[in-house]
């Protein structure tokens, strides 16, 4: 997760700049938005083509692609566009990051989980499909 | 620098547990941190919407599904005009970095075309779903896409009127500390709203259109 910051920050040195010791967060340079942003089309292209394309034949294996491409590009945006890192306001950042993390997990999976089971033990069933 | 106020020589009185000396805090050092969890907190909201999406997006009740209704090329365009506007927006910080005020307003200018390009083809979207029936009162599915893409379309919107007040504001008084501390906010703001869309077009569209 660092690495790039760090580059970052060498560039922003060799560049002259002076810097802010005021703020105690990264800004990120020229060369860090591009590679963010080549980064970003790369990750949104190929979910795009493959869907649009209809590349793969299994459509479970397309589904799991793209959700791994979408996980991939949401901590790029977060490392290249948002400067998160660990030492971000003293760590209190990725703490809340962190604590929001776990709590979206547990409302997600546990919403899908219990009405997955709600509709397959208590609805009628219109499509027989379902049963197998 | 923090020095906890306890009496041990006495017995009789109580220790007292907290900060004696509060120490200054300059205006503004805690804004990020502040914006930051507001951001998670945001977060939530549309965790709760993607989760309410997750359970109801496949109840069409009889009514079209997303392959009938999405245009992943247009859908394309879309992603495309909210990326370009984090990357002219991170352009726009960097020439605050710079003190360059021109530079950062110019870039301001061409981060809004680009949001309301994003708003345009969404409103588009959706007026387009209303006119062929699929109203949010059609379906479940209908109703939770209109909710969670509508709510961040809803963001995307205010995010530019902060951003044309913040232009308004920068024009006047140029880069002064609290106008780049707004600037960091909103950039933070913007580019949050860009890794929600990445969930959007992942979970509702491509995977809409391949169920």
């Amino acid at each position: 997760m660092s690495a790039p910051n760090a580059g970052a920050h060498t560039a922003h040195a060799e560049a002259g700049h002076d810097h802010h010791p005021a703020e105690g967060h990264a800004h990120g340079s020229l060369r860090g938005y591009l590679i963010g942003f080549a980064l970003s089309v790369f990750l949104t292209a190929v979910p795009f083509w493959l869907v649009m394309g209809e590349v793969l034949e299994s459509k479970q294996l397309t589904a799991f692609v793209i959700m791994a491409f979408a996980m991939v590009q949401i901590v790029v945006h977060i490392v290249f566009f948002l400067h998160m890192t660990s030492s971000a306001e003293e760590g209190w950042s990725m703490m809340a990051l962190i604590f929001t993390l776990i709590i979206i997990v547990i409302a997600m999976a546990g919403s899908l989980w219990v009405m997955h089971h709600l509709n397959t033990n208590t609805m009628p069933f219109h499509d027989m499909r379902q049963m197998l | 620098m923090t020095t906890l106020a306890r009496d041990a020589n006495t017995g009789d009185e109580a220790p007292v547990f907290y900060v004696k000396d509060e120490h200054a805090h300059p205006e503004g050092s805690s804004t990020m941190l502040g914006f930051w969890i507001y951001l998670m907190s945001d977060c939530l909201i549309f965790a709760v919407l993607f989760a309410i999406y997750g359970v109801l997006g496949g109840s069409y009740a009889a009514g079209p599904a997303p392959k009938d209704l999405f245009d992943l090329g247009l859908v394309a365009v879309n992603t495309a005009m909210l990326l370009l506007s984090s990357l002219t927006f991170g352009f726009a910080m960097l020439e605050m970095m710079k003190s360059n005020v021109r530079g950062t307003l110019f870039w301001l200018v061409v981060t809004a075309v680009f949001g309301l390009a994003f708003l345009g083809i969404e409103l588009y979207e959706f007026a387009h779903l209303i006119h062929i029936g699929a109203t949010p009162q059609r379906s479940a599915f209908l109703s939770a896409f209109f909710t969670l893409v509508g709510t961040h379309g809803l963001h995307v919107t205010f995010g530019i009127v902060w951003l044309a007040t913040l232009w308004v504001q920068m024009r006047r008084h140029g880069l002064i500390e609290a106008n780049r501390r707004r600037l960091m906010c909103l950039s933070m703001f913007w580019h949050f709203l860009d890794v929600i869309w990445i969930g959007v077009f992942t979970f509702v569209y491509l995977m809409g259109v391949l169920r």
